[in-house]
């Protein structure tokens, strides 16, 4: 079985079209919106600020606290029920995960710096756009980090080796497909997330790895022009 | 010989090298790793002789000692007020620290300052775990009564107050008003409603323009332009 | 809490003039209306008024009547209060401002009759179109009431009924077909503060509300819904006077649809 062509004509490890703009919500301390085919996410950061109840405070550090929604309207297929599910909590953890060794909280012991993603439109791939607004928006908002953190999906389908997969991928009727979300800190090519669904030898892993990181690169220059041109925005 | 990778006054994201080499220092907002000075937030690489240092552009207010401040009273204890600092972390202020004046001990201190009253205050000192001491006996430290209190980034408070305080004396004295500005970005203005309007409208023009050049220039022009249109 | 800005808006409001500077029975500028930006959605709509800005999705479901009414189709408006777009919002099932902005828009589209629900029908007592209507904001800077209605209205206008097979709802084909829309209710929300009334209030003049009334009208200036909020009691003159400019501005929002 061979899937010789992607349904989209992308090539084998292009991305869907990417849109990013930084400073989209003004009551939050950084904000950021980042679009990649048809999934749309909305990150905004409230913080360091006052963290109750007092037993999750941690007198070391400030803790990041991560919460990924979907929109009820954001699925093709129907409405999603508000107040999110094992699913949206377990993405909301391993995003907390992706986001936390690129920050320094040691300035802000007690308190919490918040993360909220939500997404008004989903076809897949939506962890990782969350993951690359949300840390736009950490930058916006003044925070110490160590690098940006950009993330994208990898996968195979059939027998090819893929970037971004889109829905009609993941759920390609062949059956042998494999969908694996990364997250890479750009300027030292670390990991921060990695999970996988699918069927995969260890040797693709490993080239399809190095393929999300090259794609990662790509979306790199992407965050950082979004973020540099929020202060080129005034025309004088 | 080192290698400075920015321009002056480019615009830098966190992680990103800006120059390569032993013989550049980091100043504040970067650090060094190896070869590499590094940004370590976002902001505008500045590059004065040998140092390159990063004004930041956008953050919270992080309460440093010595900085004076406008605060609001969020509670009225038997020995003094917590404070919000307009940061992560509320402020103390004990009776002593208060006012000159001599306060019994169980007098009711809402008498003095009373829930919702904004203040302006200087920090005497901010721990490791960020508790925050304030004292209100000094020059210029008072209750605030009357005007309107206008938030802005505090960021940008140094651009707003100006070389010795240029800037905002120039705004101070086109649009008639008291203005106080709290290193913390609360900023208390007062007079007439209009002038009022015109302080805030130059303000916020500050705050959006503050990493251009020529803008005391640009201020002077508004002020003048729009303040000759209230008349 | 906020005694001294409350004083201060009502010297200003003597004045004529409000904190930003706006006449008394000002909105904000731009008011921004935009329709079809979510492709997951049957209708959508996005409305920016001043920095508070509002997402609104419509999703269509086929299910069963309710028993009482076996050849109608159901509505149901919800709204989220995303912490997102608000420091003071927190996470959790929706809290009572929440409900109550849901449920004012609701009774605004549902009392007008703004849609003829007997033709939502697809088999009396068996199978109904349910509308979904949710709201989002992005940025609440004040007035999230008006901006959710109005954005409400223009997803409603803009929503296509999905194909349906007559068992199984097909949402990758989307029909030309509208819904059966007849009328455009506008909420407008009239703030007391002091003895003068104004509208569109932003973040800061929300802390100073002494009463408020949303005021729902359709075209002809009938009323089809009313709500009054806030601490402080109105007069007969004030419900008198408020309901006039809901029916004017209601007037004026429309004109963006």
């Amino acid at each position: 079985m061979t899937y010789k062509q992607r349904i989209d004509g992308r090539g084998f490890d292009e991305t869907r079209p990417i849109e990013a703009k930084v400073g989209v919500i003004q009551r939050a301390d950084g904000s950021a919106m980042f679009k990649i085919g048809n999934t749309w996410a909305y990150a905004a950061v409230y913080g360091p600020r006052n963290l109750h109840p007092k037993f999750l405070q941690d007198p070391q550090k400030g803790i990041l606290r991560c919460n990924y929604n979907m929109m009820p309207f954001s699925s093709s297929g129907e409405r999603v029920r508000p107040g999110g599910s094992r699913r949206s909590k377990e993405i909301s953890f391993v995003t907390e995960k992706a986001l936390l060794p690129v920050l320094n909280l040691d300035e802000y012991p007690n308190s919490v710096v918040d993360v909220f993603i939500e997404l008004p439109q989903t076809e897949a791939g939506s962890r990782c756009a969350g993951i690359c607004a949300a840390s736009m928006a950490l930058a916006d908002a003044g925070l110490e980090m160590k690098d940006l953190v950009c993330a994208v999906s990898v996968g195979k389908v059939a027998d090819k080796l893929l970037v971004d997969l889109d829905y009609s991928e993941e759920s390609y009727p062949d059956g042998h497909v494999a969908d694996i979300p990364i997250a890479v800190m750009p300027n030292s090519e670390k990991i921060t997330l990695l999970q996988m669904d699918g069927e995969v030898k260890k040797e693709e892993l490993m080239k399809l790895l190095e393929m999300g990181k090259k794609a990662c690169m790509d979306i790199y220059e992407i965050q950082k022009k979004a973020l540099k041109e929020k202060y080129h925005e005034v025309d004088v | 010989m080192s290698n400075i990778m920015v321009k002056d006054k480019e615009i830098s994201v966190p992680g990103e090298t800006l120059a390569v080499g032993m013989d550049v220092l980091p100043g504040i907002g970067a650090y060094r790793e190896g070869e590499k000075i590094i940004a370590k937030r976002l902001g505008l690489a500045s590059i004065e002789g040998r140092t390159i240092k990063l004004i930041p552009l956008s953050g919270r207010y992080t309460p440093k000692t010595y900085d004076t401040i406008i605060c609001k009273v969020i509670d009225v204890g038997f020995n003094g007020w917590r404070l919000d600092t307009n940061s992560a972390y509320s402020a103390m202020m004990s009776m002593k620290d208060a006012t000159s004046e001599f306060i019994a001990r169980g007098a009711n201190l809402t008498q003095y300052y009373d829930l919702g009253d904004h203040i302006v205050c200087k920090i005497v000192n901010v721990t490791s775990q960020k508790l925050i001491d304030v004292t209100m006996k000094g020059p210029g430290l008072r209750k605030l009564k009357g005007g309107r209190i206008i938030e802005v980034d505090p960021n940008k408070v140094p651009r707003i107050i100006g070389k010795q305080g240029s800037m905002v004396t120039m705004i101070k004295d086109a649009a008639k008003c008291n203005i106080v500005v709290g290193q913390n970005g609360l900023i208390w203005i007062e007079g007439e409603p209009l002038n009022e309007l015109l302080a805030i409208q130059s303000i916020r023009k500050i705050e959006k323009e503050s990493h251009l050049s020529g803008l005391t220039e640009k201020i002077k022009e508004y002020l003048e332009k729009n303040g000759k249109a209230k008349e | 809490m906020y005694r001294e800005l409350r004083i201060h808006i009502i010297s200003l409001l003597n004045a004529g003039l409000r904190l930003d500077g706006r006449k008394l029975t000002e909105y904000r500028n731009p008011i921004e209306v935009k329709h079809g930006m979510i492709k997951t959605a049957e209708g959508s709509a996005r409305v920016k008024i001043g920095e508070t800005e509002v997402l609104v999705g419509i999703k269509m479901e086929v299910g069963e009547p309710y028993p009482d009414t076996p050849d109608e189709g159901t509505i149901i408006v919800g709204a989220e209060l995303l912490p997102l777009s608000n420091p003071d919002f927190e996470l959790g099932p929706p809290g009572i401002q929440a409900v109550e902005l849901a449920r004012v828009v609701d009774r605004g589209i549902r009392e007008s009759k703004a849609i003829d629900f007997k033709k939502l029908c697809i088999k009396p007592g068996e199978k109904v179109w349910q509308l979904l209507i949710d709201m989002c904001p992005l940025n609440d800077a004040g007035n999230l009431l008006d901006a959710s209605s109005l954005a409400a209205l223009e997803a409603l206008k803009d929503a296509k009924f999905p194909s349906f097979d007559g068992e199984n709802v097909d949402y990758k084909q989307k029909t030309d077909k509208a819904l059966p829309l007849e009328k455009l209710p506008i909420a407008v929300t009239v703030i007391k503060i002091g003895d003068k009334f104004i509208v569109d209030p932003d973040t800061e003049e929300e802390k100073a509300v002494d009463a408020r009334l949303t005021v729902s009208s359709i075209e002809n200036g009938t009323l089809c819904a009313l709500q009054k909020g806030g601490d402080f009691p109105l007069t007969l003159s004030d419900i008198d006077k408020m309901i006039d400019i809901g029916i004017e501005k209601g007037k004026e929002l429309r004109k963006y649809l």
